[in-house]
């Protein structure tokens, strides 16, 4: 075995874990949607990970190329970039309707709000 | 931001460059890496630059709200009715096979179409998130 | 080839490094601008695994547009985080040792890295790869794939981000009007 094996999706496990632990463990809201992108990010690394083909070229066509790298995770991950961006762009609208409607947006002082009410 | 002389005229500078090159890129996606989702963010960003150093109310100016919103909903509109054509000439809905006499150039229609829908509703969508959220750190 | 591969595992453990200093960090401005030189390296690792359109959007959309949207809304929520509390630190950290293990473990299993034969390059792929110069004739099969052969995908991704649009006003997108006392909501 000449290449890396399964080390590329070891060190992909980990940020995918980081980012699950900052979603989990900030209590900040903001702070929790950066986490949510670390996550989704990683998932687009193994995405692509699986598309790569050690020695071929990207997916346009061109003389004298005979292996492309496979053009559908790229397809995928495309667009999931782009919907990742719609979905950040409510999750940080919603925390500003919160930070006007309560006045913060740490998550346990929202709990202890919520509670007393 | 009124203050950073040198910002403000680089800025002025690169902005026409930025469009030119989303055109660039929502045209030759086609031939190259790129496309409608990649041309519309990219699109965006030179009015997010032009926000920065001059303004929200100079940006609105330029491109008014309540045009950008007929932009994204006419962007979907467009994608859709290119699917709608196809039926209409006989094929299955988005198949551009049949957009044209020769299905290749059926099929470069429709994706040049709608890729084209693509990137205005990219485009106009990230430019109303953005004049969001600065106009309500305006307000606030 | 191996020079390749040397540069992904590079980057992956910048990436790596770039995500612990954000979980780490209070100030929440640093972890913002740290997130989005996270995302412009993740785009130069999607470049070196051959994917050019994915490190073009990604450059755009996380380091471009995220990254403003996020210091957008921290000028208004306030840029400080409150530091984490050490009672209750040791569930979350259980249960990311606990899924990052059997994900591992899962892992272990899969086809090495880069092997032209894995079984993901031999169904679908080669079908778009072969047939469509014949059958498009656009040499970016990316674009052949994203707007032909799942253009009813496409057609549902547009619609999200509309969608994203629509909400992202309906949430934050009225306060000036209220203001002049044209209506009160």
């Amino acid at each position: 075995m000449s290449g890396l094996g399964v080390w590329n999706y070891v060190i992909i496990i980990f940020l995918m874990m980081i980012g699950l632990y900052m979603v989990m463990s900030s209590s900040n809201l903001v702070k929790k949607l950066i986490g949510l992108n670390v996550f989704q990010t990683s998932v687009f690394f193994l995405y692509i990970s699986f598309g790569y083909i050690e020695g071929a070229t990207g997916p346009v066509m061109q003389e004298g190329a005979s292996l492309y790298s496979n053009p559908l995770p790229h397809v995928l991950i495309l667009t999931a970039i782009v919907v990742g961006v719609a979905t950040t762009a409510v999750g940080l609208a919603l925390s500003v309707r919160i930070k006007e409607s309560f006045g913060t947006i740490e998550e346990d002082e929202l709990h202890t709000m919520d509670s007393s009410l | 931001m009124s203050d950073h002389l040198i910002l403000r005229i680089v800025g002025k500078f690169l902005i026409p460059y930025i469009l030119l090159f989303g055109l660039y890129v929502q045209f030759h996606g086609d031939f190259g890496p790129g496309g409608g989702f990649q041309a519309g963010v990219i699109f965006a960003s030179a009015f997010v630059i032009h926000t920065l150093l001059f303004g929200l109310e100079s940006a609105e100016r330029i491109a008014p709200q309540w045009i950008l919103k007929i932009v994204a909903a006419s962007g979907v509109l467009i994608y859709a009715l290119v699917g709608v054509a196809a039926m209409l000439m006989g094929g299955n809905y988005l198949d551009y096979d049949f957009l044209a006499a020769d299905p290749i150039a059926g099929q470069h229609i429709g994706i040049i179409l709608v890729e084209f829908g693509v990137g205005l509703t990219v485009a106009s969508v990230m430019m109303l998130l953005f004049f969001t959220f600065a106009g309500r750190g305006e307000a606030s | 080839m191996i020079l390749e591969q040397l540069i992904d595992i590079f980057l992956l453990v910048f990436l790596a490094i770039i995500s612990i200093a954000v979980l780490r960090i209070r100030d929440l401005f640093t972890a913002v601008m740290l997130f989005g030189i996270y995302s412009l390296t993740s785009a130069s690792l999607f470049m070196v695994l051959d994917a050019a359109d994915v490190g073009f959007t990604e450059a755009a959309v996380g380091a471009g547009i995220s990254t403003i949207l996020m210091l957008a809304t921290i000028s208004m929520t306030g840029r400080e985080e409150k530091p984490l509390k050490k009672k209750g630190a040791m569930l979350p950290l259980a249960i990311v040792v606990i899924t990052g293990a059997t994900l591992v473990y899962g892992i272990m299993d899969l086809p090495p890295f880069g092997e032209p034969d894995n079984p993901v390059h031999t169904h679908v792929a080669p079908r778009y790869i072969e047939q469509s110069p014949q059958e498009i004739d656009v040499p970016n099969f990316v674009t052949a794939v994203l707007a032909s052969y799942r253009g009813y995908d496409t057609l549902g991704e547009v619609v999200v981000i509309f969608t994203a649009g629509v909400g992202v006003m309906l949430l934050i997108g009225r306060r000036r009007k209220r203001k002049e006392g044209i209506s009160n909501e």
